[in-house]
């Protein structure tokens, strides 16, 4: 079984959004950078159980990113992973990253394709849909479980107000999210191993992009808390009603 | 070339999230000097014409078998025939958990540029330019759509409900449907209780509940606001609650008119799940609780104490007392 597990590099939960040449470009300075939470958590983390399961399983990793984003592949591999590719891209959108993951998983002949449910920068939650889509496969959006038996695949999945199971034969692309693993630390075999393990640069291909970003901007502060009194409860939800008729 | 709308359905009715897209879509429409169609796949049993109260005027039906359980990639190609036999411009989804399954996909079919998570009408003095959320709710982004052909996935609870007058006409639509490669063998739906994603309010406690037997007076609460309840990370964790309770980074994103947070502190991590709220209250004995800075309402105190008085205050103004 091959496993191809989606990888994105975004600026830390914590880091200070700003934003430089006139709000176009996020301004980088100072941000650390770690792997999407949701490809490394769940979708990553997910593969390796998979391949603990059945040693034979390969998985291999892929980025669609410029060179500095080399340390989040190598710490992606000091998880788990057999080998990770990077196409040699800049962030474009969506449609331009999809296609880049599509025509590398066309050679590669993946049975499971993972993705996390979104990245926590552009909060798009398109790779998955598109990638399926240019690949003719089904697609399995938020899954919160995933059980293989054969070439079988059970996964639950978030629907609203509930869940829904679903069967699928491989091969098939899902995207994850919480339920489906729980986070791991790299120990340091993993990240001695991660630093001889292959990692191919290839170059894209040529691909239009459907969007563009015009602009950035920050919303409006807050104005401040209003504090109430502990012995007053009966004034807050006053305002909750009267004030701003949130109830 | 009519703005087309994607109508999702649960159990045979129209959810509320596309009730938003249909209301969007309308105003997209005539912002265009077009109409604004919509179109349902699968069985349903509310009355389709009476949506044209929120604007459209016809509705494509396909009613096929092979629809009345979800597989995106199903999905997505009947809706590419009726967006091309209609000739439609502009496509709007809700970006609930439908949309963000099959949008991205008619996005590929149709080479339509998307936008997911729109906040706002489009702005179309200077091509077609959307903004959507970015970095998890803490900044936005205005998005050019440079295709021929636009999607847009709407931001559950961004835009508001307007129900005015108007029947739509249904029109069946008839395709030949693909037999879907997902098999559906079990739903489960929490009965009775409200969707988080749907929800107007939401009821969230974290760690400083002590422990999950003290859940009766958060569950109150909600239950007279007609609320959803959540929780922040490490009570889903530590198995206080269940997963699909836990808002936050790692877990789901909400964006309610009304969300009140009872012991928990605000970590970067939880504010980046809920800061689209319009309203945030914050309950907490801790005065230097860092979520006291994202409230607009707040009481320092003990929630065994406040909360009990919250649900008796709101019981009374409800009449329900």
């Amino acid at each position: 079984m091959k496993i191809l597990v989606c990888i994105s590099k975004t600026p830390d939960t914590t880091a200070k959004i700003a934003f430089t040449d006139n709000n176009t470009k996020f301004d980088t300075g100072g941000v650390q950078w770690i792997i999407n939470p949701y490809d490394e958590w769940y979708a990553l983390v997910r593969a390796i159980e998979l391949k603990e399961a059945d040693p034979s399983a390969v998985i291999h990793l892929i980025t669609v990113g410029a060179a500095d984003a080399e340390p989040i592949i190598r710490k992606a591999l000091a998880l788990g992973g057999d080998e990770a590719i990077r196409v040699n891209a800049d962030n474009h959108d969506s449609y331009y990253i999809a296609s880049q993951i599509a025509e590398v998983a066309k050679q590669g002949g993946y049975d499971l394709i993972f993705t996390g449910k979104e990245t926590i920068d552009y909060n798009g939650s398109s790779i998955g849909g598109m990638v399926s889509e240019l690949l003719g496969l089904p697609y399995v959006s938020l899954a919160a479980k995933f059980e293989l038996a054969g070439n079988k695949a059970t996964i639950t999945r978030e629907i609203e107000g509930g869940e829904e199971v679903n069967e699928v034969e491989l091969p098939v692309l899902v995207s994850c999210q919480k339920g489906m693993a729980e986070q791991r630390i790299p120990n340091m075999k993993g990240i001695m191993g991660a630093r001889t393990k292959p990692l191919k640069v290839v170059e894209p291909v040529a691909v239009d992009t459907l969007t563009s970003v015009v602009g950035f901007g920050l919303p409006p502060a807050k104005a401040g808390v209003k504090l109430v009194a502990p012995d007053n409860v009966e004034e807050l939800v006053r305002l909750l009603h009267e004030e701003v008729k949130a109830i | 070339m009519p703005v087309l709308i994607f109508i999702d359905t649960a159990e045979g009715h129209v959810k509320k999230s596309s009730l938003e897209a249909l209301t969007y879509g309308a105003k997209v429409a005539e912002q265009l000097g077009t109409t604004a169609e919509g179109v349902v796949l699968g069985s349903v049993t509310d009355d389709l014409a009476a949506l044209g109260k929120y604007g459209v005027k016809k509705i494509h039906h396909v009613a096929a078998e092979a629809l009345s359980h979800f597989d995106a990639q199903v999905f997505a190609k009947v809706l590419a025939q009726v967006a091309e036999a209609s000739s439609a411009k502009v496509i709007v989804f809700s970006n609930n958990l439908s949309g963000k399954a099959i949008a991205p996909r008619l996005s590929v079919r149709l080479k339509a540029g998307l936008v997911s998570g729109a906040v706002a009408l489009p702005d179309t003095s200077n091509g077609f330019v959307v903004r959507k959320n970015v970095f998890s709710g803490k900044a936005f982004a205005n998005i050019a759509v440079n295709t021929d052909v636009k999607i847009i996935a709407l931001s559950p609870n961004a835009y508001q409900i307007i129900a005015g007058e108007g029947t739509a006409e249904v029109v069946a639509f008839n395709v030949t449907v693909d037999a879907p490669k997902i098999k559906v063998t079990a739903v489960t739906k929490a009965s009775g209780e409200v969707p988080l994603t749907e929800a107007e309010i939401v009821v969230s406690a974290g760690r400083g509940m002590k422990g999950p037997e003290h859940w009766g007076i958060v569950e109150d609460l909600a239950k007279v606001l007609h609320a959803a309840t959540a929780c922040s990370r490490p009570v889903a964790d530590a198995h206080w609650r269940p997963h699909n309770e836990h808002v936050g980074q790692t877990g789901f994103a909400i964006a309610p008119n009304l969300y009140i947070a009872i012991g928990i502190s605000g970590a970067i991590q939880h504010l980046a799940g809920v800061n689209r709220s319009k309203v945030i209250v914050v309950i907490n004995k801790d005065p230097e609780a860092p979520f006291f800075k994202a409230a607009d309402y707040g009481i320092v105190g003990d929630a065994f104490d406040v909360v009990p008085k919250m649900t008796e205050a709101i019981k009374k103004i409800k009449g329900t007392a």
